[in-house]
């Protein structure tokens, strides 16, 4: 059983569309190298030129904040759920 | 267009007037047929910064709201916050931190105490383009 990603509306172009997509990786930093090799562009959006996850972006495994578990190093298991939530933010 | 029904409207007044002078935010969520966007839920977020000048929406809120929407088959439609002080129109922070283009951004002015203030934008690639903002009365149905 693979682990299911949730891809957030800003993201959809990069995965031509598709809310969910499968992926095997077995923690995060490896999730997201195989996200952009299967859609290209998709890191960039999320990290930072130093490869570090973006401050505006929040990333969860079923339900749990990584910044809360391992980061980047959190370990991922088959059937896990992984939702990935740009913030919302703003000021006056 | 969009559309929203003056009870979410409503909704939202008081959301703003219940935190005055600190900024409120939420999500509206609904369906998208062709052009229009007509909204059917509000869902009231947490301002994780507690500010009268700035808004982050709790992270953990925004997660459930993510998953609500999903479960029922919405979609996005509204990202909404107060201005307490200023005017109906994004800021810079609006601009720099708007990650979702194919929202609505509303903003509801509180500048006027007796008078809020309700504009509806479009914030793509850092341009603001104002859009239409109907508000529907459901008995007029």
């Amino acid at each position: 059983m693979p682990i299911n990603v949730r891809i957030p509306p800003p993201l959809l172009p990069v995965t031509g569309g598709k809310s969910e997509v499968e992926a095997t990786s077995s923690n995060i930093a490896s999730l997201l190298e195989e996200l952009e090799t299967n859609y290209p562009g998709m890191k960039e959006r999320l990290c930072d030129e130093q490869g570090e996850l973006r401050r505006f972006v929040n990333i969860y495994v079923n339900e749990e904040d990584i910044r809360f578990l391992d980061g980047k190093e959190t370990k991922l298991n088959e059937g896990d759920e992984v939702s990935i939530i740009p913030a919302i933010a703003g000021g006056s | 267009m969009l559309h929203i029904p003056q009870s979410i409207i409503d909704e939202m007044t008081a959301h703003a007037r219940s935190l005055d002078p600190v900024e409120c935010c939420g999500i509206m969520a609904g369906t998208t047929s062709g052009e229009n966007a007509h909204v059917s839920h509000i869902y009231q977020i947490k301002n994780g910064d507690n500010s009268p000048v700035s808004y982050f929406m709790d992270p953990k809120e925004l997660l459930w709201v993510h998953k609500n929407m999903r479960s029922n088959q919405l979609d996005l439609l509204v990202i909404y916050h107060s201005h307490t002080h200023t005017q109906a129109y994004p800021s810079a922070t609006d601009v720099r931190l708007a990650f979702y283009p194919e929202a609505h951004y509303v903003i509801i002015s509180l500048e006027m105490k007796d008078q809020p203030n309700i504009k509806a934008f479009r914030i793509v690639d850092g341009k603001i383009d104002s859009a239409e903002l109907l508000v529907v009365n459901p008995s007029s149905k």
